[in-house]
């Protein structure tokens, strides 16, 4: 099948999906009490598990530091599972202890719904850490963004109490993923993945070598790795690992499971504002950039493998390194588009060994990290490019600008444009850093010139973009890999969250001012154009440089 | 203070619900409905014994077995893993000509793609139905056999990866091979 339909299909397929989940979403998260008695039934029995404090209205303050306080206990909880792993049960193939480093590195990797790995699952992980620690914090740090989400947009509704986070918690891991995982799971039980906890088969080759093969109870942590955007595999190469992706079939359903909550994110947005028309231009916005990116990495992709050039191998189909055939060829940039558009990084094909501009492709969805993004957080990145549109565009014609009927003013500016700069500086100040520092940086590396530059600017890239994917050549399980990549993921995770909730509780305060005839308008084509413009000028300005220095420069090196 | 009570009570309750729930919930599923590829599609001999996996690739080096896709991890099934070198990296053109000389390909006979690109898991267990093809006559000098008896085994076994959606036709090598061991048992 022709790559291009092949992959239209998947994308508006989910489009179309998203649309009913955000409606149902909007129910779940932000039920009209009075209308939904079943809602009301499920509140009443979450007050009964999170206690009394559950029924308390919070706002933007509290809402932030509950949220803080259970990652603190997230962390917490699943560092402890995995120091102590080798000492408890559910590890039949008796996995030792890990570095603490590391550790700490992925606890802070899972705790922000990142997954950047620095081991690998089937070497070091025991089940119980696998199940116990990461994939519930799979769960839980899914829901955070979702939580953060719903309390930002009743903030922009012009409600002073934003919920209570621990309420939304709970609605967003029982009421919205948990129903998925189970049904998608099931699928993948019957699409061949392994779900067991037996510990590695022993087996004799027909060559009369013994190959010990790792497997695991998958199917569960698979599902909500990639229906949360967390993208943490369950065996080292991800997606690509047979067990993890058995079939031409599970690879479309794991792609649509990637995309479809954080699509639905928009519209559960756009309704719980009540403004639907804002999220359809939001959506469209997002949409075009998506496709664009998808277009590139599959047509750059059709390329093949430079290397095998002027050698007696056919040159026929695209770059087949990294690449595994049960998926078709346009399967491993589809998802390369998809995974890091979104901030899911689990891979199919090993993204290191993409063509370099393929490589620049999920660098860019990193870098906007707007274009659906993470579950929950995706939206919100998005408000942060709202608020500059908005005031850019007051800016040119020279109006008081304002969102949603409250003025924005020098404040909320101030806030939105701290929390992109944050994400820019934390991309390009430790690139450089380690690039400049042999030991930390190119001693690391798996490959030679620009595209070693590449392997650093992805790691951070992902790590700062909450992704998780990497260009996983690089040596990266090392204390200064550890320790860097594990503070930015955290600094990234909570600055983006806080500070717009920051702003949406500013503007709840203000008073609400009638609309005219010359307010700007948030929910027509031409503010469409406008945000559109305001992200490419915004990404293109920040990143292009890092760009030319390491994909950039490859591809003229070397690919003709 | 009531809110480090709350968290611990989620804590708890989650871990009840999303880990033991849920993961006993799907592992019941995978036991009831499918038992065999729950526990990692296991092949085994007529008696008994465990030859290895249905999705995992194995190393097949001899000349009477079809090859699989080259492993950047030698085919160790509890450490996967792919060779993430760049497809510019001079180390592959290295490899490349190893790989060259194994199948003892030329201008004239062009070795197909994927058996010189080393796969994303380093297990990929399939090859396409025409890399098969391509090792044809080297299986069938070494078993004894003719080149349409191999050739016949390969179409037998040959299926396209989508289904009525797809045009590639691929082999799962480990299937193929087992295939020509029982042939060859037989005469």
């Amino acid at each position: 099948m022709n790559p291009i339909p092949f992959s239209a299909l998947i994308v508006l397929g989910t489009a179309l999906l998203s649309w009913p989940l955000g409606r149902y979403m909007k129910w779940a998260m932000d039920p009209d009490l009075s209308r939904n008695p079943a809602a009301n039934r499920f509140d009443q029995l979450f007050h009964r598990f999170g206690g009394r404090f559950c029924v308390t209205q919070q706002n933007w303050k509290q809402y932030v530091i509950s949220m803080l306080l259970f990652n603190v206990f997230m962390f917490s909880v699943s560092f402890g599972l995995m120091a102590f792993q080798q000492r408890l049960p559910l590890n039949p193939d008796g996995k030792g202890p890990i570095n603490i480093d590391c550790i700490f590195n992925t606890a802070a990797s899972f705790m922000t719904n990142t997954n950047l790995q620095h081991y690998s699952g089937e070497v070091s992980m025991s089940y119980l850490s696998q199940l116990g620690a990461l994939m519930w914090l799979q769960f839980v740090s899914a829901a955070t963004g979702i939580a953060a989400l719903a309390a930002m947009a009743r903030g922009l509704s012009g409600r002073k109490q934003m919920g209570n986070f621990f309420l939304d918690l709970q609605r967003a891991t029982f009421l919205v993923l948990l129903p998925i995982a189970i049904v998608v799971a099931s699928l993948m039980v019957f699409g061949g993945m392994p779900m067991t906890f037996l510990g590695a088969a022993k087996a004799t080759t027909l060559e009369g070598v013994s190959q010990t093969i790792a497997r695991g109870p998958v199917a569960a942590f698979l599902t909500i790795k990639q229906l949360g955007t967390n993208g943490g595999g369950f065996f080292g190469p991800n997606c690509a690992h047979p067990f993890e992706n058995p079939t031409f079939w599970t690879n479309i359903l794991a792609s649509v499971s990637i995309i479809l909550i954080p699509m639905a994110c928009v519209w559960m947005f756009g309704r719980i504002i009540g403004r639907m028309r804002h999220s359809a231009v939001v959506f469209a916005v997002m949409f075009v950039f998506l496709l664009g990116k998808i277009t590139g990495a599959v047509w750059f992709e059709q390329a093949p493998t430079q290397a095998f050039d002027r050698l007696p191998i056919e040159q026929t189909v695209g770059n087949l390194e990294g690449k595994e055939l049960r998926f078709g060829t346009a399967a491993g940039p589809l998802w390369a588009a998809l995974t890091t558009c979104t901030s899911n990084g689990s891979v199919n094909a090993m993204h290191d060994s993409l063509n370099p501009m393929t490589g620049l492709m999920a660098m860019i969805g990193m870098w906007l990290n707007t274009t659906f993004g993470g579950v929950g957080v995706g939206m919100i990145n998005m408000f942060l490019y709202v608020v500059l549109a908005v005031f850019l565009a007051g800016m040119m014609v020279g109006r008081t600008p304002e969102i949603f009927g409250r003025q924005i003013e020098a404040r909320e500016v101030k806030l939105a444009v701290i929390a992109l700069f944050a994400h820019a500086f934390f991309v390009l100040a430790p690139t450089g850093l380690f690039a400049a520092i042999p030991a930390w940086g190119a001693r690391t590396l798996n490959n030679p010139g620009p595209h070693g530059f590449s392997e650093m600017l992805y790691e951070f890239s992902s790590a700062n973009a909450n992704n998780g994917s990497g260009f996983e050549g690089l040596g990266d399980n090392t204390v200064p890999w550890n320790i860097a990549t594990g503070v930015v993921m955290m600094l990234a995770r909570f600055i983006p969250i806080i500070l717009p909730l920051a702003i949406a509780g500013s503007l709840a305060i203000k008073r609400k001012t009638a609309q005219s005839a010359g307010t700007l308008g948030v929910e027509d084509g031409t503010f469409g154009v406008m945000l559109f413009g305001t992200i490419l000028f915004f990404g293109a300005l920040t990143f292009f440089p890092v760009a030319a220095l390491g994909p950039i420069a490859e591809h003229l090196q070397f690919m003709r | 203070m009531r809110s480090i009570i709350a968290s611990i009570r989620l804590v708890i309750v989650t871990m009840l619900i999303c880990v033991v729930g849920y993961t006993a919930f799907i592992w019941g599923v995978a036991r009831a409905f499918a038992p065999e590829s729950a526990q990692g599609s296991l092949v085994k001999s007529a008696d008994g014994k465990i030859v290895g996996s249905a999705l995992i690739a194995q190393k097949f080096a001899q000349p009477r077995y079809f090859w699989p896709r080259p492993s950047a991890v030698d085919y160790k099934a509890d450490a996967a893993g792919g060779s993430n070198k760049s497809p510019t990296s001079p180390e592959l053109i290295d490899r490349a000509k190893t790989i060259i000389a194994q199948y003892d390909a030329s201008p004239a006979n062009p070795l197909p793609p994927e058996l010189a690109a080393a796969s994303g898991g380093g297990l990929d267990p399939h090859i396409t139905e025409h890399a098969a093809f391509y090792q044809a006559s080297r299986v069938a000098k070494a078993r004894g056999l003719s080149q349409a008896q191999v050739e016949a085994i390969i179409r037998e076994h040959a299926f396209a990866l989508g289904g009525f959606f797809t045009s590639d036709r691929l082999v799962n090598v480990l299937d193929l091979n087992l295939a020509l061991d029982a042939l060859n048992g037989l005469k």
